[in-house]
């Protein structure tokens, strides 16, 4: 059966999180910002509107935001995690398969279905009506093209939030006309590098030689041109290019000078990039660890990272936690003062191929259930009330969040309030 | 700092302890569930959202301090409470359709009528599925 994959994402996910709850935002130019307020994240299209561009940093676009009335919040992740969650509950409803590829953009399974658009359009409004939030669904074949199609949903307001490309005809046209900067996978790089060779649309590299793509853009090349010609590539659970990676990042508060803070942050960093893994159902066979001084500020900088292999892939919080201490240990030098630091996992495989190793003698079984039952008491008593040993303490690397709006949908003492 | 899980199980046990003395309680051959309030309020886990009343217009239906639970899933008709966003407000309010048009009320007869300006935006945010109120006030 020919296949037909949905790729549905939040319009402007975390301004949209915050508008559900605040329509007082609804129309007025609002823009988040990263951790520690830094620079911005998510616009929405009247920010885009008066010039806003993301990544731009906050104290370089104040005078302009403050002119133009715009809504600067802080970014409330507890709140886009949790609406994240829900919009995916509805997604489950309406596909068989459903994969998700990021915080605001999941793959659906719509094979063998009699309307897939009118399937995608009930989908569309149904995650509005009962999250808030609106959606654009790009339709096609395989993964690469579904990911086009939702690009053209979202870019052309006269299709309404659905783009279909299972029509060659249609799906031809379409990449004819779109620039290969914009196909997924296609970075700056290797846009340059196209363009180079005089590949400047979607539609002149899908009618590359698969082989010629290869030595050009290495096995990525070669997938992507397959996978515009509506060959797939990506196998459906196959964990997804952008999630093979996994990792938590913060700015400190303030600069970190002690090695037990920064084991501290480095651990609960950790504890956190195992949850995400075990909701994702992936291992991490490795961890790295990095860590940098302000590279704009005084004094003397040093950027570092460590990392350790595990014996055996792996989702457990005890294990991370105890492996990113050690290679944050390897990374750490006396005497700077550490502004920033992370925790990245990559090589992430489904949880179900690891393959056993002789040397990892432990009891899986009682790992899971451990880890169950930490995701559960965190869950229900907020995140951070069960943590593994290594992650309690003084928490002086929190970080910098001045207009964070309300945990409105976790929160008991923070839920919205409505007039009677 | 409690968290709101809704959709989580929240047991119950029908049979509030055992007896841990040597034999077996013979209500322990009994026990075959736990109630779980989240279930009978909370039948769309992602559709459902709380929220707060605060004002006494719609007393005696909903007081100052009650929760509502606000079920985003269910078409609104006329006669249900609502949380309607009426000038960019979120405000608890009771609805009916007239000629097609949602028009809202207060239920407190010494409130002043709701009257909202003629070319307000009124938008139904959610039908009040439930609400609750501590009977016996906690801290």
């Amino acid at each position: 059966m020919r296949p037909v994959i949905a790729l549905s994402d939040g319009n402007c996910f975390y301004v949209s999180c915050e508008r559900v709850f605040d329509p007082r935002l609804e129309g007025r130019p609002t823009v988040v910002l990263s951790s520690n307020d830094g620079n911005i994240i998510a616009r929405s299209p009247e920010a885009k509107a008066i010039g806003l561009k993301m990544g731009d940093p906050y104290f370089k676009v104040r005078e302009l935001c403050a002119r133009e009335r715009v809504a600067a919040l802080s970014s409330n992740y507890v709140l886009y995690g949790d609406m994240s969650r829900r919009v995916n509950a509805v997604y489950e409803r309406f596909a068989p398969e459903v994969v998700v590829y990021s915080i605001d953009e999941s793959f659906l399974d719509f094979t063998g279905l009699a309307d897939p658009v009118g399937h995608a359009r009930a989908l569309r409004a149904t995650v509005r009506q009962w999250t808030g939030i609106p959606t654009c669904v790009g339709l096609g074949p395989t993964k690469t093209l579904a990911k086009v199609a939702n690009h053209l949903a979202k870019r052309t307001p006269a299709l309404d939030g659905v783009c279909d490309l299972s029509d060659p005809q249609v799906r031809a046209a379409a990449l004819d006309d779109l620039p290969v900067g914009d196909v997924w996978g296609v970075g700056p790089a290797y846009a340059a590098r196209l363009t180079a060779m005089g590949v400047t649309t979607a539609g002149q590299l899908r009618d590359l030689d698969p082989r010629q793509a290869r030595a050009v853009l290495s096995v990525v090349g070669e997938r992507l041109v397959l996978e515009l010609r509506a060959q797939t590539c990506l196998s459906w659970d196959e964990v997804p290019a952008g999630r093979k990676g996994c990792a938590v990042t913060r700015s400190f508060g303030q600069p970190i000078t002690d090695l037990d803070d920064l084991l501290q942050a480095v651990a609960s960093f950790a504890s956190r990039v195992g949850e995400k893994l075990r909701r994702n159902g992936v291992v991490a066979p490795r961890l790295s660890v990095f860590m940098h001084t302000n590279p704009f500020g005084a004094g003397p900088h040093h950027s570092a990272s460590g990392a350790v292999t595990f014996l055996e892939a792996t989702a457990d919080s005890t294990e991370l936690v105890a492996g990113a201490r050690q290679a944050a240990r390897q990374a750490w030098r006396d005497g700077y003062r550490y502004s920033k630091a992370g925790v990245l996992c990559e090589g992430l495989i489904p949880a179900g191929q690891v393959q056993a190793s002789l040397l990892a003698a432990k009891d899986p079984g009682r790992s899971e259930r451990l880890m169950a039952a930490l995701d559960a008491s965190n869950r229900r008593f907020g995140r951070g009330s069960v943590v593994i040993g290594a992650t309690t303490g003084r928490t002086r690397w929190t970080q910098k969040a001045e207009w964070r709006t309300p945990r409105y949908t976790t929160r008991l003492d923070e839920v919205p309030v409505a007039r009677a | 700092m409690r968290p709101v899980v809704i959709g989580l199980p929240l047991p119950l046990p029908l049979v509030g302890f055992r007896i841990c003395c040597g034999f077996p309680s013979p209500a322990d051959d009994w026990i075959e569930d736990a109630i779980d309030v989240s279930r009978l309020v909370v039948t769309n886990p992602a559709a459902t959202f709380l929220w707060r009343a605060s004002g006494d217009c719609m007393t005696p239906t909903i007081l100052d301090g009650d929760y509502l639970v606000c079920d985003r899933s269910l078409a609104p008709v006329s006669g249900d409470v609502v949380v309607a966003v009426v000038d960019s407000e979120p405000t608890v309010k009771r609805l009916a359709y007239v000629a097609g048009r949602p028009a809202l009320s207060h239920d407190n007869p010494l409130s002043p009528p709701f009257a909202p300006d003629p070319h307000s935006e009124i938008s139904i945010w959610g039908v009040v599925a439930w609400s609750l109120r501590a009977h016996r006030p906690t801290r």
